[in-house]
Order: structure tokens, then sequence, then C-alpha cells
């Protein structure tokens, strides 16, 4: 590591200070920590082509990481490895309004890309909850979807080009138009584990003529479920629809006040956007939909609207006002079994004495319940556990996904046999096989177990030591 | 440094786009969450090393992190806690040693300020020499603000017209001796809408500089010499126009906890002017101004305090003023308190940022409720040649109440 280091100083600048690694040891996701044995913040591709260049040449694995507000330890460091931070790649390259597109450095965060264009009258579509600090360059490796995604799909949908530095430390364009397969495709979603992505071409949307951005507050999850799936089966496509229960009511409203309708058991914030007579007509046939409610607010203007959207975009955080610890968890159920699924949560909570707040993108049918619970009190990490991830199990029982948005990372990897069998995973490893031969890009991510691909030339001597100790196999 | 301010963050993130130190430098340490996880490092026995202090120096207390978060973590406490363990725990290095027992030695006693005066307007000449023996130095010379003729304020102002309220009125250290028009001012305000303005003249400084360098029992001394001070006065009701000296005010209660010096703090309410106007309503005739105005939020006054649509209100119901706001208005302009003096490449750089947004703006005129602010924006502004005038909310209000030009 010594002599990694020694040659990485020369690179860019490098932090070696044990209490300044330390600050990097977790993401979003506190629970799984590691100080990274030396973090690195390049400043252009090429810096980080030459730092994964000497990776290769000493076998030390390397993780991206972005801005670190990651919720499945995707950017978990290494202690034997190498941390590639993008925070100080947050140039705004190039804005081409015509082709609406825009070339973007990854350190770039979600919000920043909207806010160069707003007033010329775009915006970057799918935006995370967390988008006023999560890099593009973490969207694109965890595809991360946001509440609009419902209308305007997720970030693959929004990426037209990608130059990335590969694994084996090669500066590669993937674009779209490319004749042959898909890699950008492949790229997006790949958690850092196919390379770095250093310049990033996204599509930049219009401002919609018209948003017209509801409230609607039910007496319970079931009777704001029911209009869920009445908005849908009435044909509207809504650019949003997202439901809060009570608890992460509560929690918003000690946040950030949100004054939503009292004793709400659930509320429905629906948002419908596009040219203004469309908008009009779905709006017309919302109200009927939603006249059951038993309270129902229009936003007036902009800041009404931003007041509606503040108690949800707040939501996760702002469960630390009510408790202590909490994990946010993330799965994805056809809409049509919300409710038993919703019930189901109920039955676990009750079972392990966990209270769980929901927040989700009903309209897709992707939940991400807040498990909460007192680290204090022992014994009750580990029952969050259990609820956290008996609710996972419920998903692939209806025949949903542990992930919708926020990724594998560290903590999912052992979920996936549960979905997918050994040749699905096996296949996937191929891929990843085919980018990063010798394993280096973020290992120990996604997959449950690692599988090393063929010999590695040159760097090692004798069986890997993975396999060694049994804890891996060779293809 | 209390561990459970520590627990409440969720490690979410969301207040780094506000930080002006991880806007400049990129750096997880430097950022507010980075800032807690070396808090919370040694909470769990890690000695203040050299490291962990220099991250911690470099903040600005701009508190611009409280607003931005939703779980509602107490940065605010945080730091000054940790500041003061800094203190206590860290053994600086000599030559940084100096120059932080020379500023203290100075800022807090209004009197000494006085005398450093002349020898500031001497060091305009001697800024290029100071910046040779001390970075810091050089910076303080750069600052010195050109003093008009001091002003005497008198110890009551009568309401004009009916009275509305009677209120106590803080002269604030570096106001009263740097910024004397803008305190003359701020009493002409008041009275013209109505209040009674008692000045004790036996005031001194808040305790502010002490309490956001970790000088806690500094600032407890001060703080209750102030609230003395208006106790005997007999009013109810403070009225700072300093956004650094109200927020610390605002936080005596907190400071003097457990002892009975608290229930004392809480028996004055401490009001922003701004904060004070909107609340009492216009009364007096509002005389247009016709100028375009950037109005800058001061950190102490928006983040600290919460204040940021009264100022606003009161300048854009005068009539003629173009009010103008300032893109990344929650950044800092690097100015906070002591830190230009202490971290003067960070201050410019953020001077210098912020110089840049407010001159896409074309304004006339630069206003804030805080004049290390504005000096400092100014002087990034003199360096890239686009000079502004500059003034404080009360002398605009002033100048349209007494139908002046500012
Ligand atoms: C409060 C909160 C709310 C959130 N809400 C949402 C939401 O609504 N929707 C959603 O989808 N997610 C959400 N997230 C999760 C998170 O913000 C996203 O996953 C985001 O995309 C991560 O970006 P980041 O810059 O923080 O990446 P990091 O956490 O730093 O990294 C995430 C992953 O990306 C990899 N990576 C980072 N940069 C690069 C790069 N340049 N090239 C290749 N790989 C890279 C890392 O190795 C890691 O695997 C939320 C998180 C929080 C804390
Ligand atoms: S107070 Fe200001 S400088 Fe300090 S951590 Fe918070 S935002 Fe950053
Ligand atoms: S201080 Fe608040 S906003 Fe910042 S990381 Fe902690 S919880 Fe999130």
């Amino acid at each position: 590591m010594k002599r990694l280091i020694a040659r990485l100083e020369n690179v860019g600048e490098v932090i070696t200070d044990p209490v300044r690694l330390r600050t990097y040891e977790c993401d979003g996701l506190t629970y799984h920590r590691a100080t990274p044995g030396v973090v690195v913040l390049p400043e252009s591709a090429e810096q980080i082509a030459a730092i994964v260049r000497l990776c290769n040449e000493y076998g030390t694995p390397f993780v991206a990481r972005g801005s670190g507000t990651g919720l499945s330890g995707g950017a978990l460091p290494r202690s034997d490895g190498v941390l590639i931070v993008t925070s100080r790649m947050r140039r705004v390259l190039e804005i081409d309004l015509d082709n609406r597109r825009a070339v973007v450095e990854p350190g770039v965060t979600n919000l920043a890309i909207t806010e160069a264009v707003r007033e010329q009258g775009f915006y970057y579509a799918p935006d995370p909850s967390s988008q006023q600090i999560c890099s593009i360059g973490g969207n694109v490796a965890e595809n991360s979807g946001g509440a609009h995604c419902l209308k305007y799909g997720f970030t693959v949908n929004h990426i037209l080009a990608c130059e990335i530095v590969t694994p084996d430390g090669d500066i590669v364009m993937l674009d779209r138009m490319d004749a042959g397969y898909d890699l950008l495709g492949a790229f997006i979603g790949s958690e850092g584990t196919l390379g770095i992505a250093t310049k990033i071409t996204v599509r930049l949307s219009r401002t919609p003529e018209s948003v017209i951005t509801v409230l609607a507050a039910y007496r319970d999850i079931a009777e704001g479920g029911r209009a869920v799936s009445a908005i849908i089966a009435a044909g509207i496509v809504p650019a949003a629809i997202e439901m809060m229960d009570a608890l992460a009511i509560e929690a918003a409203e000690a946040a950030v006040a949100c004054r939503y309708p009292e004793n709400a058991g659930a509320v429905l914030i629906v948002e419908l956007d596009g040219p203004a007579p469309e908008v009009d007509l779905q709006f017309a046939q919302l109200r009927e939909i939603c006249a059951d409610a038993f309270e129902l607010r229009v936003a007036a203007d902009a800041a009404e609207r931003a007041a509606i959207w503040k108690g949800r975009k707040s939501a996760f955080a702002a469960v630390g006002r009510i408790s202590p610890a909490y994990i946010v968890q993330d799965g994805v159920v056809p809409r049509t079994s919300l409710p038993q699924v919703l019930a189901g949560i109920d039955r676990l909570s009750a079972e392990h004495g966990i209270r769980v707040a929901n927040v989700f993108h009903a309209g897709d049918g992707n939940l991400h319940p807040l498990v909460l619970f007192d680290d204090a009190e022992p014994g009750a990490g580990e029952r969050a556990e259990t609820v956290s991830g008996a609710i996972l199990d419920l998903c692939i029982e209806h025949g949903g996904s542990i992930t919708g948005e926020h990724g594998v990372g560290v903590d999912k990897a052992r979920y996936m046999p549960k979905m997918f069998s050994d040749t699905d995973l096996d296949t996937m490893q191929l891929v990843r096989c085919a980018f990063d031969p010798k394993g280096l890009a973020n290992p120990g991510k996604v997959f449950p177990t690692p599988r090393l691909c063929g010999e590695v030339p040159g760097v090692r001597k004798g069986p890997h030591p993975l396999v060694e100790a049994g804890k891996a196999e060779q293809f | 440094m209390d561990p459970h301010l520590i627990n409440d963050c969720v490690h979410c993130g969301f207040c780094l786009p506000s930080c002006p130190t991880y806007a400049l430098w990129g750096e997880e340490m430097d950022s507010p969450r980075g800032r807690i996880h070396l808090m919370s490092q040694h909470v769990e026995g890690t000695p203040i090393t050299p490291a962990m202090a220099g991250h911690f120096d470099a903040c600005l207390g701009c508190m611009a992190c409280v607003t931005a978060c939703p779980s509602g973590v107490r940065y605010d406490k945080l730091i000054e806690q940790t500041r003061a363990t800094v203190e206590r725990e860290h053994e600086r290095d000599p030559q940084d040693r100096a120059v932080r027992g020379l500023v203290f030695s100075l800022f807090p006693y209004p009197r000494r300020l006085r005398l450093l005066r002349w020898p500031m307007r001497l060091t305009g000449a001697l800024q290029g020499f100071l910046e040779r023996v001390h970075p810091s130095l050089g910076a303080m010379a750069a600052l010195a603000p050109h003093v008009e003729v001091r002003q005497r304020m008198p110890r009551f102002v009568r309401a004009r017209g009916p009275r509305r309220a009677v209120v106590g009125m803080l002269l604030g250290c570096v106001q009263r001796e740097f910024f004397p028009q803008v305190n003359a001012a701020t009493a002409r305000v008041l009275s013209l809408e109505g209040c009674d303005v008692v000045i004790p003249p036996s005031q001194g400084c808040c305790g502010a500089l002490s309490v956001h360098s970790g000088r806690s029992d500094q600032a407890r001394r001060l703080a209750k010499r102030t609230i003395r001070v208006f106790e005997r006065a007999g009013v109810s009701v403070i009225v700072v126009n300093a956004a650094g000296c109200g927020s610390s005010m605002k936080e005596y209660a907190d400071l003097l906890e457990g002892t009975p010096w608290a229930a004392r703090a809480r028996a004055l309410r401490v009001v922003d002017l701004a904060e004070w106007l909107a609340e009492l309503g216009p009364a007096a005739q509002r005389n247009a101004v016709p100028l375009t105005v950037a109005y800058h939020d001061a950190c102490h006054l928006a983040h600290a305090q919460g204040i940021r649509r009264q100022p606003r209100d009161l300048l854009r119901d005068i009539p003629g003023l173009v009010l103008k706001e300032i893109p990344e208005s929650d950044l800092c302009c690097g100015s906070a308190g002591t830190y230009n003096i202490f971290q003067p490449q960070a201050a410019r750089d953020l001077g210098d940022r912020k110089a840049r947004a407010v001159s896409g703006l074309d304004a006339d005129l630069l206003v804030s409720a805080n004049p290390g602010c504005t000096m400092q924006i100014a002087a990034a502004m003199r360096r890239r040649g686009s000079a502004i005038r500059v003034a404080h909310t009360a002398e605009v209000l002033d100048a349209s109440l007494r139908g002046v030009s500012p």
C-alpha cells in the first residue's frame, strides 16, 4: 500500500491521515463501515484512469464514491483499497439546448443540472429525494429514480452517453447511439462494478407547460391505495403518485412543519403535468376519483407546490426526529399487491414490536418502509433487521423485487439468491468478468459470492487467497 | 460534545451543498457531515489531532447546515461545544496562538478597539508588510474599514409621534466603533416608527465572538454583564442590528443554563431590527428610494435566526426600490466574524465567489444586516474592479423614512 500511495500522490490529492480517512467510512447506510486504505480526490478523467491503472499494477481494489448518500452501502470502502471520490469533479461542461443535452462531470449534483438550465425552461427529469446532493455519477451507478419516474422513467432513460474509465484503466465512450450491444444500458445501474463514469451526457427535458399538484388525505392506507388503483385504471399517467402513512407524516411534520391535514391516516400526493388542456382534463377526472378523500388540497402556486413536496422529500431524513435509528428499506411489488403487502408489513411490525413508517412511490409499487428502532435498546437493532429482511421476503413472495432504486450494494447482496437462480447470478457475473477480469472494481458488492474470472496474469502467484479461504470459486 | 446531539445526524448528506467549505474544497472532512463524524471520533476516544482541529477551525459557523438539515441536528450547539473542547484540549502552534490571543484581547473590548482605529488606518499602507509577517494580519489590515467621525449615541431617544413601544438597543462593539452611522440610523428608524429607545451607555460586548470561538468563560462573563445592564435600564425588549450579536444573545439562556441567570436571560426578549419592525408594522411614511438593491442574507440572520422574509419585505415596501436576489443566497460570503482573520485564503475565495454572484445583478447598492458581510463582499467586488456601494438595512430604511438618499 505504501508504494501505491506514494505513486498516487503524483497523480492527485491523496488523503492518508487516519482521522480524515474515517470520515469516508460509510455512505448513507451507516450500518456498514470500513476505513478506506487511502482516499484520492481526482479532478479529471485522466487522473482517474491513472489511479485505476496503478490499482491494476498493484492488484489493489478500488471503490468509486460520489456524494456518499447511497443507501445500500455501495460506496462502502475497502480497508485494503483505494476510494476514488468524485466530489471535486463538479463542472457542467457543456449545455446544448438545441439538442436538449448537457455534458457534466460525475460529481455534479442532480439538482445542479436542473439549476443550470431552469431559466431556459429545461430540467433534468429523474428526481431522487436526495437530488440536492447526490451526484449524477452515483445516479448512473444506482440507476436512481424519484417521484416523477412513474411518467418519465429512471436514470437509464435520461442518459445519452457516458465516458467511463474501465476497470483496467482505459477511457472509453459508451453512447446510446452505438451499434451492437447496449453497453451503456449494462453500465447504468452497475453500482461501480463495471468502471467509473467520468463524463456524463444527460437528456434535458422541457419544463412542462402546466403542473397541478394535489394533496389528498385519507383515513387509512387502504383507502389511499384504492384511489391509486382507480387513478391508474382511469388511464391517467400522473407525473407522480406518492403516498405516506400516519407515522411518516408525523415525522415530516416534526421536521419541516409541512402542515398536512390533521388526523390523516395516509396522504396521497398526485402531480399532473404536460400541456395545459391535457392536464385540465386529467385534473377533472382526478377530482372525481379523489372525491372520497376527507380533504383535497390543490397547490395554487409554486410555493404551495413546494410546501406539499417538502414533507415528502424530507421524509427519510425526517424520521430521525421520531426515532433514534432507522433502516430505510427499498422494495418493489406489483401495484395490485400493495394492500396485501402493506397489511403484511403491519403484521410484521406488530409481531416484533418495531414501528414501521411507510413512504412510497405508489404509482409504480416502489415501497420505502422505514423501520424504526432505538439503537440504545439491546436487541432492537437485530429485531429491526429481521423485520426489514422479512419485508423483502414479502416483496419477493408477491412477485416483486428487493430493490427499486437504492441498489444492492453490500446490504442486499445476501438477498440476491432469493430472487435469482445460480445460473442467473453466474450470467451476471460473466458480464462483470468481461469488464473487470481482475475483480478490482468495487468487489464484494452486488453478488453474495464473489466469483473470480479465470487466471489473473502477472499480479498474483498461486491460488487466489479468497479461493483458498473457500470464500470464492473460480469460473 | 454531546453524543446525543451527534447521534441525531443520520449521515444523509443533505447539508453538504449549503456548506461553504464543501463548496470550496469538496472534501468530506470539511463538510458538516464530516465534521460531525470527526466529533463522534473524538467522543469515541480519539484525541483532538491537529488535522481535526484544522477542520473545526475551517468551519465558518455560518449555520447553513442547520437550515438544510431535515433531521434537526443542532450543529450550532455541536460546533460551540467542539470549539470549547479544542481550546481546552488542543495545543496550538505558537504563532497561531499569538495571533488568536491578540484578536481575542481586542475584539470584545470596545475601548481597546477604539485605540486600534488610528493604527488601522496606518495599516492600509502597511498591509503588504503585515501580509508577509502573517497572512492573518494582512487580512485584518485589508478589512479595516474607513471610519467616519465617531458619533456618541444618546442614552435615550424619544418616539416620534404616538409611542408604540419601549425598547433597549444594543450598540455592538464592532458596530459602534467602525459603523456608528448604522447605529444612528437604527435609533432614528426605531424612533420614527414610534419606539422609545433606551441605550445604556455602560453596555459592552455581548460575547458573540467569544462564543463562536470556544471561549465560553469569557462569553458567559460578557453575557451576564449585558443582561445586567439591560435589566437596570428597565427594558424587556432589546433590539439588535448586528446579526452576529443577535443570534448569540438569543442563546443566552442556553449559555447560562443551570444558573439563576438563565431565567433572567429568558425574561429579556432579543429581536433583530427587521424582525421587530415587521412585527410592529409600518407607521411612518415611506419616501421613494429609487435604487436597485441586492440583498445579502447574513448567515447569522438567515440561518441562525431564520430571518429572511422580514428584511426583504421591509425593503420591498420602499417605493421605487427594486430588490434583487443574489444567486446562491444560502452560501456564506466568508466573512463570519473572525474567520477572515484566521482563515484568510478561504474567506477570500468565498468572498470572490459571492462577488461574482452579486456583480451579475447590476445593482446600485448591496444591503445586508451585517457590516462584516458587506465589507467582505465590497472588498471582493473592488478586487474584481466592480466596486459597489454598501449599506445596512437600517440605513436604507432611515433614508426612506427621512426622505433622503442613502
Ligand atoms: C435521504 C435520502 C433519500 C434518498 N432518496 C432516493 C430516491 O428518492 N431515489 C433514489 O433512487 N435514491 C435515493 N437515495 C439514495 C441515493 O441518494 C442514490 O442512490 C444516489 O444515486 C447516490 O448518489 P451518490 O452520489 O451519493 O453516490 P454514492 O453513495 O457515493 O455511491 C453510490 C454507488 O455509486 C457508485 N459510484 C459513485 N460515483 C460513481 C461514478 N462516477 N462511476 C461509477 N460508479 C459510481 C459507488 O461506487 C456506489 O456503488 C436517497 C438517499 C438518501 C440519504
Ligand atoms: S456552519 Fe457553515 S461552514 Fe460550518 S459546517 Fe455548517 S455549513 Fe459548513
Ligand atoms: S447534519 Fe443533518 S443534513 Fe447533515 S448529514 Fe447529518 S442529518 Fe443529514
